[in-house]
């Protein structure tokens, strides 16, 4: 259980997080979504006290995550930069954050085999490809068998394989009654996993919701008809939850509430020919980029050509 | 998978859960380890301990072979056993004091520091571990290398004007503060990695502390100089294990204090920066 309280973190002038309010649950993945500098890894860093918030506070299971007696118990933490020495081997790394809170040397060994790393675990790990230090920083991350985990961009640098791996890791975290936390600034691999989202931009919350809210919000479900008689499939469409609009003198109507083929049906059944009828499904992609788009950092923007038009 | 598999058996509020718990000694046994579980550790250690024990046989040897040839160098005509011997510690601390800046500011550099106040997020104890650790580490080896460099050295001078033995009044109490001097610098060092957060920086401090601002005293007027020079790091130091002391110099219980004071200011500094700001 994660709880911000108006969160904010200011950087000089820059406010990298503003104001945020949210509850990670146990028991479900939620996805911590954003474009590029929307203020995730900046709230990552908050929750497990290495930057400290301007104002507001962040609890983790109930407390401040350093006031915990056993802090990875509470927060296994993947963050986005590499935290390791390059110079010390994958299991002396585990080894020493293991001893500062007496975890057993078999719990190294068990957290090396979870993340796959058997093999290297004697090596340097300045050696590791990108996808095995992400391996890495996750088996630090469960080393604590910690009751929340988070982790920032966890499927950066992995191969298919190892996306798969983490997808599956991340529902069994959940079902097991964990909180699980991860960001990403990818829709697509989000909606693989994630039951509820909370989507920030430039460090505002945007939207705390289900996967299945975003799209319902979004105008999923469309189904654009084109028809003979626009007036005449209104009325024979009509009825309980069945939204139809479409502009006066067109042959196009939007419909909701009701599936491509139950349309088709019906007007065959009246006689009413259709030239076109095509379900229009808002991907969470399209729904995501609808919400973000006015919060986007680095927009390939026109403002600063524009100014360099006017006259001085 | 068993760990997590097998949790999600039993009830979330299972008290089954082991009992970990982050504590003083575990911070100290995890710096530790830490410490000799790179490479670094084992070649700066090894070097310092080279320095200490060659260069002061390279001073024994070259005091020994003036004296056979009958002319002296004006260098060495106040020399003892001891501070031949002891000719090492300037490199020595070098070494030291490097490999104590690495062992806090080697931390920022790799990002190793998020994982460390990650798992210990009351920072403080790292500080106090990781100087404790490695200053222990430097106070043994610098002790190791001066009684080894004047067991072998003071063979080396035997029957000449230096020679002198271990009960030779005043000679224990010099080596064992030339090891008590190299354990704080050790322990300096850590500090300064911490409060700068920069190997280079760090290194670069140390070295002007202990090496360059000495030289730079002697360019105030001489009544200023002697009343700031005795308390310089370095020269304070070097009253710890110095076997003959005189107006300019501070006795070696008191180049002690200053030089802990010091240590203690630079601490200071890193633990408030720790505390303090963000990583």
């Amino acid at each position: 259980m994660i709880d911000a309280r108006q969160l904010t973190k200011r950087y000089g002038g820059t406010t990298a997080v503003d104001g945020l309010d949210f509850v990670v649950k146990p028991g479900t993945v939620t996805g911590f979504l954003g474009p590029n500098g929307a203020g995730k890894s900046t709230t990552m860093r908050m929750i497990v006290g290495l930057d400290a918030p301007t104002s507001g506070s962040v609890t983790v299971n109930g407390h401040h995550y350093a006031r915990h007696q056993a802090p990875l118990q509470e927060v296994g933490a993947l963050l986005e930069a590499k935290s390791i020495h390059p110079g010390r081997s994958a299991y002396n790394h585990l080894r020493a954050l293991a001893l500062t809170h007496g975890i057993p040397r078999h719990r190294v060994d068990e957290v090396i085999d979870l993340a796959g790393l058997g093999s290297v675990a004697k090596k340097r790990a300045g050696a590791f490809s990108l996808g095995m230090g992400q391996r890495l920083g996750i088996a630090a991350a469960l080393l604590g068998d910690p009751q929340t985990v988070m982790l920032d961009e966890p499927v950066n640098g992995l191969d298919p394989e190892g996306v798969l791996w983490i997808r599956n890791l991340l529902t069994t975290l959940a079902d097991e009654g964990r909180t699980v936390f991860v960001s990403s600034h990818l829709m697509s691999e989000m909606a693989l996993v994630a039951d509820h989202l909370i989507i920030v931009g430039r460090g505002r919350l945007l939207a705390d919701t289900t996967v299945g809210d975003l799209i319902r919000e979004a105008g999923g479900d469309t189904v654009k008809v084109a028809t003979q008689d626009p007036a005449r499939l209104r009325d024979v469409l009509a009825g309980p939850g069945v939204d139809v609009t479409g502009r006066i003198g067109s042959e196009e109507l939007q419909v909701t509430g009701l599936t491509a083929r139950e349309i088709g049906l019906k007007a065959a059944e009246h006689g009413i020919a259709l030239f076109e009828l095509s379900a229009r499904t808002v991907s969470l992609e399209e729904a995501f980029m609808d919400l973000t788009r006015d919060a986007v950092e680095y927009h390939g923007s026109t403002t600063g050509i524009e100014t360099l038009g006017r006259p001085a | 998978m068993s760990t997590l598999t097998a949790t999600a058996e039993e009830p979330r509020t299972a008290p089954a859960r082991p009992a970990y718990r982050v504590t003083g000694r575990r911070v100290l046994s995890s710096e530790w380890a830490k410490l000799w579980s790179l490479r670094s550790t084992w070649i700066t250690l090894g070097l310092g301990l080279l320095f200490l024990v060659a260069f002061g046989l390279i001073a024994a040897s070259r005091y020994k072979s003036g004296i056979n040839s009958g002319h002296v160098d004006r260098d060495f005509t106040t020399s003892t056993a001891v501070s031949l011997s002891l000719f090492g510690t300037n490199f020595a601390q070098l070494a030291l004091g490097v490999l104590g800046v690495l062992v806090t500011a080697g931390e920022y550099s790799t990002g190793m520091i998020r994982s460390t106040l990650a798992a210990v997020p009351r920072r403080l104890p790292v500080l106090w571990s990781k100087a404790a650790v490695f200053g222990m580490v430097a106070l043994v080896v610098g002790t190791l290398g001066a009684f080894v460099a004047f067991l072998i050295g003071s063979g080396i001078v035997s029957g000449t004007p230096a020679a002198m033995g271990l009960s030779h009044a005043g000679v224990l109490r010099s080596l064992l503060g030339a090891g008590l001097y190299l354990g704080l610098v050790g322990v300096i060092g850590a500090a300064l990695g911490a409060l700068l957060r920069s190997v280079a920086g760090g290194i670069s401090v140390l070295v002007a502390t202990l090496m360059l601002i000495p030289g730079l005293i002697s360019l105030l007027p001489s009544s200023w100089q002697d009343d700031i020079s005795p308390y310089l790091p370095s020269n304070a130091g070097e009253s710890m294990f110095a076997l003959t002391h005189d107006s300019t110099t501070l006795s070696p219980g008191a180049g002690l204090l200053v030089f802990l004071c010091w240590t203690a200011l630079a601490l200071a500094g890193a633990a408030y920066r720790l505390a303090r700001s963000d990583v």
